[in-house]
């Protein structure tokens, strides 16, 4: 595998600037961008797949990856057995009722000949699958949400470890992403465009009501880890003992240790990722779907199905941004469905599959940590540019305290011209397709 | 009296709301409309476009309250209006000769312009929080109610009131106004023929002389009017925050997508067929019900088929049904 030498020094540049911040600011953030930015990276990746190998046009990443976020909870937290007895078999069955009623739609639709009888039947199903769901689901969400609300009010989850979590939020995220894709795909650009951004909008509002399944806006807190607690290392004379050796107390050191474990287990992702991306670009899978991008008749005419192709990668890249959910939760330790907001979780994104380079895996990872360190990093830096400009101003001036107050909001708009800038000057992006 | 009194409030908390509401979404819906017709893509930025406009509207309102200057019974915002849209008009003018027109001259694929216009779409959303911040602003001044709920009750001798507010009034008046001006400029002026005629085949109509560059620029022009009336009316009825403008764009978008991409008469179809269905959908019929049901069939939960918060549900799912059984929309739009 050849790796130009421009890419290197990128990388290069990128790590120095993550240090940078571990210098003047303080290694606790340094790695918490760098954290983060594995999971950009991993978004980035996935909407590369998408974008850059198919030219597939997903605005719906939030979704995905609140999916495997919720992944993390189902997984890892340990089940509230009352609920389960109270009304688990009962949601079960509703949510069966409801999706046979939709087969059965389906099934009506493609055997039954044109006409309004389909019309009617398909209409009539749906309604009645429809009204059978609520009244079999109200009553159970209902126990359910009624057990010590408080703390609990949910389902919670099967209690394996939360690395599971990671394929399974995956696996979740691919499963919605089907549905899209079946419905979707096919569509003009356009169209598939507003179409994920809607189901995006749908999964979030799903988490933040469904109270029995995510506890909506309570959060749920306490996720649990695969690397050990600060205080569990606090309290370990050993390493307080080692810290002490390496001249950083004991509380610094812990959380450092921490986030140094989460980043191994990144990076390890990010890695296995990279190469798996990179083995399939390459190969004759990859170059097919490069063709169906670059010319979908001609594609078609070769004998390709280009909808199944779509579908496939569709539902792949939808699925490593499940993978980045997942991990996100688990580094958070909580899920709060009230967070993810759209310019934060699939715009911003996209910015980094721009900005690294459409079609290039190494160019995607490069945008993630990059735009991500931007996003953190423009607040200080705007706040202190806004502090020098106005330090002629007296403090208490309405002009200097609104600006401070806006300083904050610098970053949309950072990231705004950013994005411009490089579709003006470097449409390719920082590492060109090759 | 009974099926009366179900009317009413029917009328008060379904049919009222979502006729202002489904206003706001064609007015809209007729901005990203025109954009796909002219400029032939999907345009991100109008929701902040949107936002940018209401906020110099209400920027510019608060100034007059402060210089004592009001509208009588309607709310000062009005007055502020003109002087909004000529200030969002100067900045989509400015935005188009800076960004967009680089890209328009590479005849580049709709897809990228999409793009583009997310990055508009963060440089709008950033100026919006940075000069007037995130949080709820309420502009709104005048008569509060063209008919109160008590006096309706008082007037009628029904049980249920009937409540309209100023704001969903003056949103009505206004959309019809602003649709039959907009109407009338496509269908009877040179220019607007000329629009439309670069619409339907812009080779065609650059061969009979038609100056592009004009066309694009008065679209721009228009489609400012249309989004800061359409802010500045969403802001009056509910209230201002950034945040639901640019959620505006899944519901404005799917108007315009039923109705047709690219057909004016289909965007204001759109509107209301996406307002009514959400408000019908998300609305708790106990109480209509429970007019015209006899005593022993009231019904005992809230009758209501979906909550509010899932009312994105409702757009897309109309959305989604259209695109698998008429792709084209209820009006024929655009197809390329």
């Amino acid at each position: 595998m050849t790796f130009p030498l421009r890419n290197l020094l990128l990388f290069v540049a990128m790590l120095v600037l993550i240090l940078m911040a571990g210098f003047l600011q303080s290694w606790n953030v340094a790695l918490s961008i760098f954290n983060m930015g594995v999971i950009s990276a991993v978004m980035a990746l996935g909407v590369n797949m998408q974008w850059g190998y198919a030219g597939l046009f997903n605005i719906g990443v939030m979704g995905f990856v609140a999916l495997g976020g919720l992944g993390a909870v189902v997984v890892a937290m340990p089940p509230v057995t009352q609920a389960w007895a109270a009304g688990g078999a009962r949601v079960l069955l509703a949510l069966a009722v409801g999706a046979a009623a939709i087969a059965a739609a389906i099934q009506l639709w493609r055997r039954l000949p044109r006409g309004a009888v389909r019309v009617v039947a398909l209409v009539s199903v749906l309604s009645a699958g429809f009204f059978h769901f609520r009244w079999i689901f109200d009553p159970a969400v209902a126990a359910i949400e009624a057990i010590n609300p408080a703390a609990s009010g949910y389902l919670g989850g099967l209690g394996l470890p939360v690395l599971l979590a990671w394929p399974i939020g995956a696996l979740l995220a691919a499963g919605a992403a089907w549905i899209v894709g079946k419905t979707a795909l096919g569509l003009r650009a356009d169209y598939l465009a507003i179409a994920t951004l809607g189901i995006a909008e749908i999964i979030i509002a799903v988490l933040k009501n469904e109270d029995w399944l995510s506890r909506g806006v309570k959060n749920v807190i306490g996720v649990p880890r695969p690397v050990p607690y600060e205080i569990d290392l606090q309290n370990d004379p050993d390493f307080v003992a080692r810290a002490a050796g390496l001249g950083i107390d004991a509380a610094t050191a812990s959380s450092i240790a921490v986030k140094l474990a989460y980043a191994g287990l990144f990076i390890s992702v990010v890695l296995v990722l990279l190469w798996l991306a990179q083995t399939a670009l390459r190969s004759p899978w990859g170059r097919m779907m490069r063709a169906i991008r670059d010319n979908e008749v001609a594609a078609e005419a070769m004998g390709k199905d280009v909808k199944a192709r779509h579908l496939q990668v569709f539902i792949l890249g939808s699925a490593v941004c499940g993978l980045a959910g997942a991990m996100m939760t688990t580094l958070d330790g909580q899920l709060t469905p009230g967070t993810y907001q759209p310019l934060r979780f699939t715009f911003l994104v996209w910015v980094m599959v721009i900005v690294g380079g459409s079609g290039n895996n190494f160019g995607a990872v490069l945008g993630g940590f990059l735009i991500w360190f931007l996003w953190v990093e423009v607040e200080p830096l705007g706040q202190w540019l806004i502090v020098t400009i106005t330090s002629g101003l007296p403090a208490d001036s309405v002009v200097r305290l609104h600006l401070l107050d806006g300083a904050a909001h610098m970053r949309l708009l950072t990231m705004g011209l950013v994005l411009l800038l490089v579709l003006r000057f470097s449409p390719r992006g920082l590492l060109p397709e090759r | 009296m009974e099926p009366l009194n179900a009317l009413v409030a029917l009328a008060n908390f379904v049919i009222v709301p979502a006729t202002a509401y489904g206003a706001q979404l064609a007015l809209g819906a007729l901005g990203v409309t025109l954009i796909y017709g002219i400029l032939r893509f999907s345009n991100f930025a109008h929701g902040d476009t949107m936002a940018f406009g209401a906020m110099v509207t209400i920027l510019l309102t608060w100034w007059l309250q402060a210089q004592d200057v009001t509208f009588g019974v309607l709310p000062t915002a009005l007055l502020a209006l003109p002087a909004g849209i000529a200030v969002t008009a100067l900045l989509v003018l400015a935005t188009d000769r800076v960004v967009y027109r680089f890209y328009r001259r590479q005849r580049v694929a709709p897809v990228i312009l999409v793009i583009v216009s997310m990055g508009v779409m963060f440089v709008m959303n950033g100026i919006v929080r940075f000069v007037i911040g995130v949080d709820d602003q309420v502009f709104a001044d005048g008569a509060r109610f063209l008919i109160n709920a008590r006096d309706f009750r008082d007037l009628t001798g029904l049980d249920e009131g009937l409540a309209i507010r100023t704001t969903q009034a003056i949103t009505l008046v206004t959309a019809i106004v602003v649709v039959a001006a907009l109407f009338w400029f496509l269908n009877r002026t040179r220019t607007g023929k000329s629009m439309r005629a670069y619409s339907d085949n812009e080779d065609l109509a650059l061969l009979s002389g038609i100056d592009p560059e004009r066309v694009v620029a008065i679209t721009w022009i228009i489609v400012a009017a249309l989004a800061t009336i359409a802010g500045v009316l969403y802001g009056l009825d509910k209230t201002f925050k950034p945040f639901t403008y640019f959620q505006l764009l899944l519901p404005i978008f799917a108007a315009a997508i039923v109705g047709g991409l690219g057909s004016p008469v289909g965007a204001i179809a759109g509107g209301f067929v996406i307002a009514f269905s959400e408000v019908t959908v998300t609305y708790a019929f106990k109480k209509v019900l429970g007019y015209l049901l006899p005593d022993a069939l009231e019904p005992a939960g809230l009758m209501q088929l979906l909550s509010t918060d899932y009312k994105f549900a409702v757009s897309f799912a109309i959305l989604v049904i259209v695109l698998l059984f008429r792709p084209t929309g209820l009006f024929r739009g655009q197809t390329s």
